[in-house]
């Protein structure tokens, strides 16, 4: 198989342009005879439902939350990025198409990063006309923040809750259509499984959560916009519903899986408070910008904090990144954290946890001033741990955040398989190695509201249709083996709960797949994944029935794709031998311990072809080029 | 810690409920209220009986998902805080504790904790945006908004559509929510072309749905776990009245096309 990224010809900064005057367009009258099918109602399933709608087309909308509005998206913190330049500090779309393919150390297509530094602009002015709240200056002007190493202050945000208020505009977006008639919305409707038909994603089979009936949809498109696959790790900050199963069921249909071993471990969460924890919260990293992270200096240190003084407290990051101080990239203050706890100097429960303290910022800004700036993360925080930021620093540690990897899609945003487009997070296309602060937001918006909707009209103007409806045989087919596959989890009836091999999964993943990977650790885990999926289907207990409300059902089918998957990221892990963004492999690291990349053997994207149950996987691959970044070695010291 | 639990327990909408006893005997005060429930169900996956169905997504307070009543409370008895939020911290050991759904006409009990809130979908159907087609948006900053605006509209936003407001209210009224966004869109100029249509619009669909009236309790401010104030259902009410009683130049009689 051929990967054709299908990245137009001509100087970078016109690609974009070019390519919308060169794909075809479907006549306006045309539009309402295609359906296209959009699975997810994050900001980039959202954006991409409603933008559809708007121009013309049949769409629907599947989610498996009770409404679109409860999609992860929401719970983002921090912020968007976009290069206005309103600060007038030198950024630029070229600056932060530079910094974003530098930040995700040079693993991502230079082409469709460049193109999202473009957008970000639009993205801005679509959300303020709908509404979103962002935080404004007195004079009346949007504010902006530095935000997670970027040295520009291009980050746009409505206090704690950016996510949410961008996801509100987008839900609301959507909801004007389908309070229109132009989008039918699914809630509470699990897509199981991608229907093929002559070489075309048709259709999708789904389980309606409620009322456990399953039933097949047609289209001339299908859309997957769901998100990440953190919750591989049982403990991560995504939401507990979050799951793989969609891409992951496309990817045995055809689609290939690129570079799942990439997965962003955010710095600032914080840490498990024992046994019983059933996901981590993250606090917004934009508390970076003012809290200073420090360890004691004496091992195993019970003074508390407030009792030791600065020279015996160790700023790490500060000492060992003079330019970037608290501000170095995600992958980077995470290995850090993890460094000083495995040598001993971690603190809180367990040792498992820094301090970010902003006692230094409160005595420079005063506490109102703080208190404006992160007050309702302060309260989550001390709602969580019963603690008070403002008088005892917070305790810290890394957890599973964010998945770079996804499906492997070329420059359209369509996967290996004709027709099946892939947005947001679930794909694999913008970040590279390691995602930099307040990219998420854009990339999904940008997918979602103004990639897609000009990208999927050239594919179904282009594009061959034979008419198809529920009763064709090939949706009969996926129907009954989704059927088959539900009984059987049903069937096993054994005596450990669905949570119970969650859990254990995500403590492999943590142990051999997380913040750092050896070659002997990877070849052990894959070998362990194998014998827990085994037992996975002799033991686990389901309870219930499929005709009804299983939440129980629902989680067995995730974690039951979760076991297969786990496999694939650990293959690619071991197979990708050098260090690079989030992916560290503790071979390849320079003598100070910082990531090496070799650009040599690794400048390429690691797409995976399903061959079959108990099949090795087929690595294909895209070679990286970059023409506009030169490859250099990451530096934040 | 040692907790005695009553769980409302409801095969489905049409079933008869009631509540069921569980003794969970080893909590951890470090837990947050949803864990307890993840326990508890681990003990019944154990006992080989159904787990307890209860709505829950990003147990970090934002989604909205989760909500059942505790003790009589929504959200239980912490101030500003989802139940996946409030840890039992804050209960005694040896406590009894009650679990019930939201209560309300338009939330109908789909099973056990789990009800129905479509009806806050189809209320934002019915106008709670502003339109702004893709790829129509004027530059950002062409429009200065005053910080206090700005921050009115955001202290009205952070609803996060849990319903805890419908069931805190005598009446299960859903003024709150829908005053909440009546006021987010409308402290903003982008919202003005629509703002008369969008309350009557919005107030139209609430009452169809089956909420009761507002008759000024307050108690859905007392419950909200994001303090939306009920100044904001006063807010409503001067656009409603403005909107209806003005000539029909924008209220009810208003039949533009979307």
């Amino acid at each position: 198989m051929e990967l054709r990224a299908k990245v137009p010809e001509g100087p970078i900064q016109q690609q974009w342009d070019r390519h919308r005057f060169e794909m075809k367009l479907v006549n306006p009258a045309n539009k309402r005879k295609y359906h296209i099918i959009v699975v997810g109602s994050g900001l980039a399933g959202a954006a991409a439902a409603a933008s559809l709608a708007e121009l013309g087309y049949q769409v629907s909308c599947f989610c498996f939350q009770d409404s679109p509005r409860r999609a992860h998206s929401i719970a983002a913190q921090g912020g968007i990025n976009a290069a206005k330049n309103y600060q007038n500090d030198g950024d630029s779309v070229w600056r932060l198409f530079y910094d974003t393919v530098k930040g995700g150390d040079f693993r991502a297509r230079e082409a469709n990063v460049y193109r999202l530094a473009q957008i970000s602009v639009n993205i801005i002015d679509q959300c303020v006309a709908q509404g979103v709240p962002f935080a404004r200056e007195y004079g009346g002007l949007l504010a902006n923040r530095s935000f997670g190493g970027a040295q520009v202050s291009r980050t746009f945000y409505a206090r704690g809750q950016t996510g949410q208020q961008l996801l509100l505009g987008a839900y609301q977006a959507m909801a004007r259509q389908i309070g229109l008639g132009a989008v039918r919305m699914y809630p509470r409707a699990e897509m199981l499984d991608l229907v093929v038909v002559d070489g075309q994603a048709r259709g999708i089979v789904v389980r309606d959560l409620v009322t456990g009936k399953v039933t097949s949809h047609t289209a001339h498109a299908v859309v997957l916009a769901t998100g990440g696959y953190s919750n591989v790790y049982f403990l991560s900050t995504n939401a507990k519903g979050c799951n793989v199963t969609a891409t992951w069921r496309a990817h045995k249909r055809g689609a290939l899986f690129a570079n799942p071993c990439f997965t962003q471990i955010h710095p600032t969460c914080i840490p498990a408070a024992g046994e019983h924890q059933s996901k981590l919260t993250l606090m917004s990293e934009s508390l970076r910008n003012d809290g200073r992270i420090w360890v004691p200096k004496r091992k195993a240190d019970a003074r508390r904090p407030g009792d030791i003084p600065d020279a015996e407290r160790d700023y790490y990051l500060e000492r060992q990144y003079p330019a970037f101080g608290n501000l170095v990239p995600r992958d980077v203050a995470s290995r850090r954290a993890k460094d000083m706890c495995d040598d001993g100097f971690g603190v809180g429960p367990g040792g498992r946890g820094v301090y970010l303290d902003f006692r230094d910022a409160i005595a420079r800004l005063g506490q109102t001033a703080i208190a404006e700036r992160y007050g309702n993360l302060f309260e989550m925080y001390e709602r969580i741990t019963g603690e008070d930021p403002s008088t005892v620093p917070m305790r810290i540690y890394p957890a599973p955040h964010y998945t770079m990897g996804g499906l492997w899609v070329d420059y359209n945003l369509m996967s290996t398989i004709a027709g099946l487009h892939v947005i947001g997070e679930a794909n694999f296309s913008d970040h590279g190695a390691n995602r930099l602060g307040a990219s998420a937001l854009m990339q999904g918006l940008a997918d979602g509201y103004f990639i897609l909707p000009y990208t999927i009209g050239d594919y179904l103007a282009t594009a061959q249709f034979e008419p198809v409806d529920p009763t064709h045989p090939a949706f009969r087919q996926v129907e009954a083996e989704v059927a088959k596959r539900t009984q059987r989890l049903l069937d096993v009836n054994g005596s450990r709960s669905v949570d119970s091999f969650h859990r254990e999964l995500g403590r492999l993943m943590w142990e051999q797949c997380g913040m750092s990977r050896t070659g002997a650790g990877l070849e052990a885990a894959i070998g362990q994944i194998q014998a827990l999926r085994n037992r996975f289907w002799r033991e686990v207990f389901v309870g219930g029935r499929g005709e009804d409300l299983n939440q129980s059902l629902e989680k067995a089918g995730r974690v039951a794709d979760f076991l297969e998957f786990a496999e694939l990221m650990c293959e690619d892990a071991l197979h990708r031998e050098e260090s690079c963004g989030g992916h560290f492999r503790e071979e390849s690291q320079t003598p100070d311990g910082e990531a090496k990349r070799d650009d040599h053997r690794f400048s390429y994207v690691a797409a995976w072809e399903y061959k079959g149950e108990s099949v090795a996987p087929a690595l294909h691959k895209e070679p990286l080029t970059f023409e506009s970044v030169h490859l250099s070695q990451r530096s934040y010291k | 810690m040692r907790l005695t639990l009553h769980v409302w327990r409801q095969a489905g909408p049409a079933e008869r409920g009631g509540f069921a006893r569980y003794e969970i005997p080893d909590a951890s005060p470090d837990m947050s209220f949803l864990e307890l429930l993840d326990v508890l169900n681990e003990q019944l996956i154990a006992a080989r009986e159904e787990p307890i169905a209860f709505d829950h997504d990003c147990r970090e307070g934002i989604c909205g998902s989760c909500g059942v009543v505790i003790n009589g409370r929504p959200h239980g008895p912490r101030k500003a805080t989802t139940a996946c939020q409030l840890h039992l911290r804050h209960f005694q050991d040896g406590e009894q504790i009650w679990v019930e759904p939201w209560r309300a006409k338009a939330f109908p009990v789909l099973k056990d904790l789990v009800v129905d809130r479509g009806a806050f979908d189809r209320i934002v159907q019915a106008g709670g945006f502003i339109t702004a087609r893709t790829g129509s948006a004027p530059e950002a900053n062409a429009i200065p908004i005053a910080k206090r605006d700005a921050d009115r509209a955001m202290d009205a936003a952070a609803c996060i559509g849990c319903g805890a407001c419908v069931a805190a209210c005598p009446n299960a009224s859903a003024m709150l929510f829908v005053a909440a966004k009546v006021s987010h869109l409308g402290a903003l100029p982008q919202g003005q072309p629509e703002r008369y249509r969008r309350v009557v619009r919005m107030v139209d669909v609430m009452d169809a749905e089956g909420f009761g009236a507002c008759t000024n309790h307050g108690e859905c401010m007392a419950a909200c776990p994001k303090e939306i104030s009920i100044d904001f259902i006063a807010q409503l009410n001067r656009d409603l009245l403005k909107a209806t009683l003005t000539p029909p130049r924008e209220g009810r009689a208003w039949s533009g096309a979307a």
